[in-house]
C-alpha cells in the first residue's frame, strides 16, 4: 500500500510541477469565452463590412412590396425577367426574384436568379417575408384586417415546479436544467478523456523507456497501475477544483465590478454563456435567481465528483491496458476504437436522449449502463433522480471498474514486458486467460 | 545464498526452463552463460519476482521468495531505462523508496553514491539533459542504491561505453569485497573470464554445465600440449602434429598421454631448444561455442 502511495505521489508530482500543467490549468476557462467572443466578434464584423446586395424584383401579381434590410434592397425598375437577368450579369444586380401570377392559396413558380448559388439565409429571408405577405394578403382577402390579428397575439410562459418529499415546492427551469446536464456531462466526457489519454501515455513512456522492468522488480504490476490511474486522477481533480475556485473568484470580480451582488453559486452559474443567455432570454433575472436558488449544487458537485471518479477508473484501466498492449502511441489506434465508442455513444446520447427526455427508458438505461452513466447520468441529475436509480447506476459503476480494472491488469502485467510484437485482439484475450 | 530447484518455465507451447537446479554461494561473481533464448532472462525475471515460476522453487538466504526479497535484490535489466524528465537526485529518491527504504536515508545515499562516482553537480539535472554514459552511471547507481545483498546484471556492460563499462566492473569488484554476491548473465566470455568465479552454462532451457572456472577448464582440458621447439635435430614423432615451421621454429600440438608436464618437458629436451611450453586449455569462449554445438546437435 505504501508503494502504490509512492507511484501516485511520483505520478501527481511530475505533472503538477510542469510549467504546461500551470498554463493549461489557468488558460483554460478562458479559452472557451475567448473563442465565442472571437466567433461574435467575426460574425459582427462580417455583418458590418457586408455590402449591400441590391435583388431585382420581377413582380407580375403586382402584389408584393418588400422592405430591405441592412444587407438587401430590393428595387422593381425591370421591365421584364429578361432585363433583369441582363443586369445580373453586367454585375448591376445581385439576383433576381421572379414572381410569376400567383394562386395564393397555392403559390407556386416563385424563382430566384442569381451568379452563384444563394445562401441559405437569403433564401430563407426571401420566403418568409414572401409568405407574410401572402398571408396578411389572404386575411385580408377574407375580411380580417391583419392588424387585429398583430393585436390578439399574446405570449405564454409556464412556471414549472417540483413537489418535493419535504413538502416544499421548487421552482425549476427546463433551461438551467438543461444548461447544468449539458455542462457536467460535456465535462465528463472531456475529461476522462484527457485524462485516460494521459494514462495511456504515460504507460507507454514507462514501456518504451525500458524503466518498467526496474520498476517491476520493485513493485507489483497492479501497484504500478493503480499508482499511475489514481496519480493522474488527483491531477484531474486537482485542476477542477483549481477551476472552481478560479471561476468563482473572478466572477465575484467582474460581478463586483458591476455592482451586482450575487453569491457564489450563482456567480459561477452565470458565467457558463448558455445559462447567461437563458437568463436574457429569460428576461426575468429575479425568477431565474430563484431558480438557481432551487437547485441542491452541494449533491450535484458531489454526483459530479463520484460519476468522475467512477467514470474515470473505468475507462483509465482500459487506457492502461492500450498502453501497456502496444509499442508507440501510433500503434494504439487500433484498441482505442472499443474504449471510444462507448464514450461516443454516451456523448451523442446525452444530446439525442438523455438532454431531451431526462426520464425516457433509453434515458434511464443509459444512465444505468456503466460504460455510458458517467456522462448520462450527469444529464439527468439536475432534473432530479430517485435515489434507487442513483444508488443503481453507481454500485453498478464501481463493479464495472472493479471488472474493467481486473482485466486491464491482466493485459498490462504481461503488456508492458513484451516488446516487439504486434498484439492483437486474439493475443490480449490470451493474456487475460492467462493466469 | 542463492539457491533454485528444479525451476521450470513455459510460455504456451515453448519451455523456456526446464527443471534448472543452480546453486549461488555468499560473495562470488556468478556466471549465467548461454546464447540468446535460452533461459537467461526468465531466470533472473523469475528471481525478481517479475513473473512467477510453473513449478519448482528460489530460496533467497534460505528463504522463499517473498514481499521482503525485494529489497536486498538489485537488478539491471538488460533493457534499461530511467525518466527522462525527472532529476537526478529525485529519480534516485524514487527508486530506492519503492525498493522499502525511507526518505530520509535515501537522500543520504543518494549524496553518498552521487559524490561516489563524482556527478554531485549533476543533482538537479533531468536524465534528458545528461548524456548517454551520464545516464548509465545513474543508472547504475539507481541498481545500487539500497545497498542489496545481491545483485543480478543482465548483460551489464552492454550499452556501456568502455569508460563507463570499466568504472562499473570496479564497481562490481567493490562491492564483492565488502560480500555482495553478484549474479551476472552475458554472451561476453572475456567479461567472464575476467570477473566470474563461478559459472552455470544454460541452453536451451536446460543447464548444461556447472562449477567454478577452473573446474570447467580442467574438465575441458583438451590434454595436449602446445610447444615451440628450435633448432630440431631428431626426427620428430608421427603422432605430434606440426602446426606452423617459421625460421627453424616448430609449433607442435602434443597429445600428453597420461605423462606429467614435466616428463613431456624432459622428452622434449632431446629433440631440440624448448622456447614454449603450455598446456593447452580451452578459453571460456571456445568452450561454450563446443558446447553450445554439442547440446543443438542432440
Amino acid at each position: 500500500m505504501n508503494k502504490v502511495f509512492l507511484v501516485i505521489q511520483r505520478e501527481y508530482l511530475a505533472r503538477v510541477k510542469k510549467k504546461s500543467f500551470l498554463i493549461a490549468t489557468l488558460l483554460t476557462p478562458l479559452i472557451f469565452p475567448a473563442i465565442m467572443g472571437v466567433f461574435v466578434w467575426i460574425a459582427v464584423e462580417e455583418m458590418e463590412n457586408q455590402e449591400l446586395r441590391v435583388i431585382e424584383v420581377v413582380d407580375e401579381t403586382g402584389l408584393f412590396f418588400l422592405e430591405s434590410s441592412e444587407q438587401y434592397a430590393f428595387s422593381s425598375s425591370a421591365k421584364s425577367v429578361e432585363e433583369a437577368k441582363i443586369w445580373v450579369k453586367e454585375g448591376k444586380r445581385y439576383g433576381v426574384l421572379y414572381l410569376p401570377p400567383l394562386d395564393l392559396k397555392d403559390p407556386k413558380g416563385i424563382q430566384f436568379y442569381g451568379l452563384e448559388n444563394p445562401s441559405l439565409s437569403l433564401i430563407g429571408y426571401l420566403e418568409s417575408a414572401l409568405k407574410r405577405k401572402i398571408e396578411n394578403q389572404r386575411l385580408f382577402n377574407e375580411g380580417i384586417d391583419p392588424e387585429i390579428l398583430q393585436e390578439i397575439k399574446t405570449e405564454v410562459s409556464i412556471q414549472s415546479l417540483t413537489l418535493q418529499d419535504s413538502g416544499e415546492e421548487v421552482l425549476t427551469d427546463a433551461g438551467v436544467n438543461y444548461g447544468l446536464g449539458f455542462l457536467s456531462g460535456i465535462l465528463i466526457y472531456l475529461f476522462i478523456f484527457l485524462y485516460g489519454n494521459q494514462i495511456m501515455q504515460g504507460v507507454i513512456e514507462e514501456k518504451s523507456s525500458r524503466i518498467v522492468e526496474i520498476l517491476v522488480s520493485s513493485l507489483k504490476p497492479f501497484q504500478l497501475m493503480m499508482g499511475k490511474i489514481v496519480g493522474i486522477g488527483a491531477v484531474g481533480l486537482t485542476q477542477f477544483l483549481i477551476w472552481v475556485i478560479l471561476i468563482s473568484v473572478l466572477s465575484s470580480l467582474v460581478l463586483g465590478v458591476l455592482g451586482i451582488q450575487m453569491p457564489q453559486q450563482q456567480a459561477l452559474e452565470m458565467t457558463s454563456p448558455e445559462a447567461m443567455a437563458m437568463a436574457q432570454n429569460q428576461g426575468d433575472l429575479g425568477a431565474m435567481l430563484q431558480v438557481i436558488h432551487g437547485i441542491d449544487f452541494v449533491s450535484l458537485l458531489v454526483s459530479f465528483i463520484l460519476y468522475f471518479l467512477g467514470g474515470y477508473l473505468l475507462y483509465g484501466a482500459l487506457f492502461a491496458a492500450v498502453g501497456a498492449a502496444v509499442d508507440s502511441p501510433s500503434d494504439a489506434q487500433q484498441f482505442m476504437f472499443p474504449i471510444t465508442i462507448p464514450l461516443i455513444v454516451a456523448y451523442l446520447g446525452l444530446f439525442v436522449f438523455v438532454l431531451q427526455d431526462p426520464n425516457s427508458t433509453t434515458s434511464f438505461w443509459l444512465s444505468i449502463f456503466p460504460f455510458t452513466s458517467p456522462i448520462a447520468m450527469m444529464g439527468r441529475i439536475s432534473y432530479g433522480v430517485p435515489f434507487w436509480e442513483l444508488a443503481l447506476s453507481l454500485g453498478l459503476l464501481v463493479a464495472g471498474f472493479l471488472l474493467t480494472t481486473q482485466l486491464a491488469a491482466k493485459i498490462y502485467r504481461i503488456g508492458i514486458l513484451s516488446h516487439g510484437t504486434k498484439p492483437s485482439y486474439k493475443l490480449l484475450w490470451k493474456w487475460i486467460r492467462s493466469k | 545464498m542463492l539457491r533454485i530447484n528444479q525451476l521450470s518455465k513455459s510460455y504456451g507451447t515453448h519451455v523456456a526452463l526446464n527443471r534448472l537446479d543452480l546453486e549461488v554461494p555468499v560473495g562470488v561473481i556468478f556466471g549465467i552463460l548461454g546464447p540468446n533464448g535460452a533461459g537467461k532472462t526468465t531466470l533472473i525475471r523469475i528471481i525478481n519476482q517479475i513473473i512467477e515460476q510453473d513449478s519448482g522453487t528460489v530460496a533467497l538466504e534460505g528463504k522463499p521468495l517473498s514481499a521482503e526479497t525485494i529489497q536486498k535484490i538489485g537488478y539491471l535489466p538488460e533493457e534499461r531505462g530511467l525518466y527522462k524528465k525527472m532529476s537526478v537526485a529525485d529519480q534516485l529518491i524514487y527508486f530506492s523508496r519503492i525498493k522499502g527504504l525511507d526518505a530520509q536515508e535515501s537522500k543520504r545515499r543518494v549524496s553518498y553514491w552521487l559524490e561516489k562516482m563524482d556527478i554531485s553537480s549533476w543533482k538537479s539535472k533531468k536524465i534528458e539533459d545528461l548524456s548517454k554514459g551520464m545516464a548509465q552511471k545513474v543508472q547504475f547507481i539507481a541498481t545500487v542504491i539500497h545497498g542489496p545483498s545481491l545483485l543480478i546484471l543482465d548483460e551489464p556492460f552492454s550499452g556501456f561505453d568502455p569508460v563507463n563499462a570499466e568504472l562499473v566492473k570496479n564497481e562490481i569488484l567493490d562491492l564483492k569485497a565488502q560480500g555482495t554476491t553478484i549474479l551476472l548473465s552475458t554472451h561476453r566470455m572475456e567479461s567472464v573470464e575476467l570477473l566470474c568465479d563461478q559459472v552455470a552454462m544454460i541452453h536451451k532451457s536446460k543447464k548444461i554445465l556447472d562449477g567454478t572456472i577452473n573446474e570447467i577448464k580442467s574438465q575441458f582440458r583438451s590434454d595436449r600440449a602446445q610447444v615451440v621447439l628450435n633448432k630440431v635435430s631428431k626426427e620428430l614423432p608421427a603422432f605430434w602434429t606440426v602446426e606452423e615451421s617459421k625460421q627453424g621454429q616448430l609449433r607442435l600440438s602434443i597429445p600428453m598421454g597420461g605423462q606429467s608436464p614435466n616428463q613431456l618437458l624432459t622428452e622434449l629436451m632431446h629433440f631440440g631448444e624448448v622456447l614454449s611450453f603450455q598446456e593447452q586449455v580451452p578459453s571460456m569462449e571456445q568452450l561454450f561455442i563446443q558446447q553450445v554445438k554439442a547440446n543443438s546437435n542432440e
